[in-house]
């Protein structure tokens, strides 16, 4: 082919460093701050969080006491959101619930996230008699309903007396259950094509431990992915949370959540005569819902633009 | 010269896959040696087997592969898997047709090029971070320093084969097997990679197996040749007596499709018909489909490698029960 003239290139190639080690967080940044929603959600979110964590330190109440006097109060300058049957400050209680439903939604994905990656990774790199196992664990846990699964898990905790304080940890535990099979599928997936890509092939040929391979070549590729299902999940476990404690089975009074502060609306005259009861945690449930599924679906747009509607 | 001692002997080597088709032959009795300091090319028409030779050699088929192999005077087959690993990346490294795609596109040039050193040498992050740098500069990129921190997406496809190799000659190995190196860049930058690799090899006194379909490329750097056909090696021999005088008629048809310049025909040639499929093959020379010299035996029994003059070559043309 040497006699077909060739058209002149560009002899140096080309190089278009933009700098520094973490020019790739730095491209998602700049691709996530582009997309308007998901900034409103993440914004509303710290706010959220500010509310939950840091606002109870500057509310003059405590829950702790009772105060039959004060019950039923409507909504006043003293009590901004009124106060509950036993006369607590319900503003503080949903500040203190918001720790309790948001703590149980992170602590909830943490765990399934770390469940659901390291046997997702297991079994899509190892294949064979791994993955048949977990992803047979994975598929039963799959094929039984969420809900009703839940329901007879929190029927057996409170069977066994668990101690109130004690019951969100059992709830993330439950929800992370449930949670983790269809991450370790995503996963696994994921591992399965990058396993055949020739990168993998070359650690191989570099003479690197199947450690190294995971640790270091795998899990960087899966970590886009594990960080927008992950945040998109914290949404689902606080839900799954509500549900729950709505019906009594999930974090149980005198601790507060979301789902049990809406409890209130369970007898007619609390539904219709005090709404400041049970509108303020349905309010935060959903906005708290929204403005994470707003930021999931940016960041997976940011981290990977090609990824949308996968 | 043939007094060198062999740093890899390939013999019998046969990789076959299982497909739904039947079984693909991929590579089959292949056999050949590279020498201390040599440079060994194999050729061939695409899908004869000439990378799952190469992916043989380093371990990385996902199939029964038969046949021995000699690292050094080591069967790499009774080694350890610890073993192994000490010797892939470090004594025998590989570089893989497709730049853009060997290298991780998460992780930074320098963290790639640093790995095997921290994983075979007893390297402080720091050391290897230098010696790194240094290699980068090796291998003819400038701002190191600057291609150190970038990622692969970052570079161009030349840059990147370059930054292959420079994680390939990184442990200083005894053998590096190149499966078409160049392919996948534009001539000029092939010019010049080549040219390193060929100044790099010289330098360390390193052997070399280079896969190439590039006649051009052997000319410039082989020292032996080997030619594949159809997972088959159909001729062996020096780069001078290939050149000179080719024997098979393959290995003819393959040095007359080649054009040369001040010399245009009307049209270029080209060996007529197509490389037989893998899955069905008869015992017969698997090129007579495509032979103007087909006789009946070629038809019917498979020629073996016979030495003739200086080369091997498997073809009855050359039997003298046969010419006889
Ligand atoms: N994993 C596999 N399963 C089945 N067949 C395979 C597999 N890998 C390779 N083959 C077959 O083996 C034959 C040789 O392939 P190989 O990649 O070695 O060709 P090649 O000589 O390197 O060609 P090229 O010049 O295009 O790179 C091909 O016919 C291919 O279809
Ligand atoms: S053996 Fe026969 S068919 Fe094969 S190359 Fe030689 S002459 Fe041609
Ligand atoms: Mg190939």
């Amino acid at each position: 082919m040497e006699n077909i003239p060739q058209i002149p290139r560009q002899m140096e190639p080309k190089v278009e460093v933009e700098g520094s080690k973490s020019s790739l967080w730095g491209q998602v940044w700049r691709r996530f701050i582009k997309r308007k929603m998901a900034v409103v959600g993440f914004l509303f979110l710290t706010m959220i969080f500010v509310f939950s964590f840091i606002g109870p330190f500057f509310s003059p109440y405590t829950t702790m006491g009772t105060n039959p006097i004060n019950a039923h109060q409507p909504p006043s300058s003293a009590h901004w959101l009124g106060t509950d049957h036993l006369g607590r400050d319900v503003l503080t209680r949903l500040m203190l619930a918001g720790r309790i439903s948001l703590t149980v939604g992170l602590g909830a994905m943490v765990l399934s996230v770390s469940i659901g990656g390291i046997l997702g990774i297991l079994a899509g790199y190892y294949r064979g008699i791994v993955d048949q196992i977990v992803m047979r664990i994975a598929d039963v846990l799959m094929t039984l309903p969420g809900l009703p699964l839940l329901f007879i898990m929190a029927a057996i905790m409170s069977e066994w007396r668990v101690p109130a304080e004690h019951r969100m940890y059992i709830v993330m535990i439950m929800l992370s259950l449930i949670g983790w099979p269809g991450l370790a599928r995503l996963i696994r997936s994921q591992v399965l094509s990058l396993r055949e890509r020739e990168f993998m092939l070359a650690t191989d040929a570099l003479g690197l431990r199947d450690r190294r391979k995971l640790l270091n070549h795998l899990l960087p590729n899966v970590v886009p992915i594990l960080i927008v299902t992950a945040t998109l999940s914290v949404g689902g476990a606080i839900l799954s949370e509500s549900v729950l404690s709505y019906f009594g089975l999930g974090v149980v009074p005198p601790t507060a959540s979301w789902g049990n502060m809406i409890n209130a609306a369970n007898s007619l005259i609390d539904f219709t005569n005090r709404p400041w009861l049970w509108i303020p945690p349905g309010v935060a449930i959903f906005v708290t819902v929204i403005c994470i599924n707003l930021l999931g679906d940016g960041l997976r747009d940011a981290i990977d633009p090609n990824m949308k509607g996968r | 010269m043939s007094e060198r001692a062999s740093v890899l002997e390939v013999k019998h080597l046969s990789a076959h896959f299982e497909t739904e088709q039947g079984i693909v032959r991929a590579v089959d009795d292949v056999s050949f040696s590279v020498k201390e300091g040599e440079t060994v090319c194999v050729v061939g028409e695409s899908g004869c087997g000439k990378s799952v030779t190469a992916m043989s050699v380093m371990g990385l088929v996902q199939t029964d592969v038969k046949g021995d192999l000699f690292f050094k005077g080591k069967n790499l087959a009774e080694l350890s898997r610890g073993d192994l690993r000490r010797v892939r990346g470090n004594d025998l490294a590989m570089i893989f047709q497709e730049p853009m795609s060997s290298l991780n596109p998460v992780l930074t040039i320098g963290e790639q090029i640093m790995e095997p050193l921290l994983v075979h040498h007893p390297y402080s992050k720091k050391q290897a971070r230098h010696k790194a740098i240094e290699l980068i500069e090796l291998v003819g990129i400038g701002r190191a320093e600057q291609i150190f921190k970038s990622y692969p997406h970052q570079l161009s496809g030349g840059m990147l084969q370059r930054i292959m190799i420079a994680i390939a000659l990184s442990c200083d190995p005894d053998m590096l097997i190149a499966d078409e190196p160049t392919t996948a860049l534009d001539v000029t930058i092939q010019a010049q990679v080549l040219d390193l690799l060929r100044t790099l090899q010289e330098e360390r006194n390193m052997s070399m197996l280079l896969i190439t379909h590039d006649l051009g490329v052997v000319a410039e750097v082989a020292d032996f040749v080997v030619v594949m056909y159809a997972g088959k090696v159909i001729e062996t021999g020096t780069v001078h007596d290939i050149f000179a005088s080719p024997k098979h008629p393959y290995t003819k048809g393959l040095l007359y499709a080649k054009p040369v310049l001040g010399n245009r025909t009307k049209k270029l040639y080209t060996i007529p018909g197509q490389v037989p499929n893998l899955v069905d093959l008869t015992p017969s020379c698997y090129f007579h489909e495509r032979c103007e010299h087909a006789m009946d035996i070629c038809r019917e029994k498979m020629p073996t490698l016979k030495l003739e003059d200086r080369q091997h070559v498997a073809c009855w043309l050359y039997e003298k029960e046969v010419k006889g």
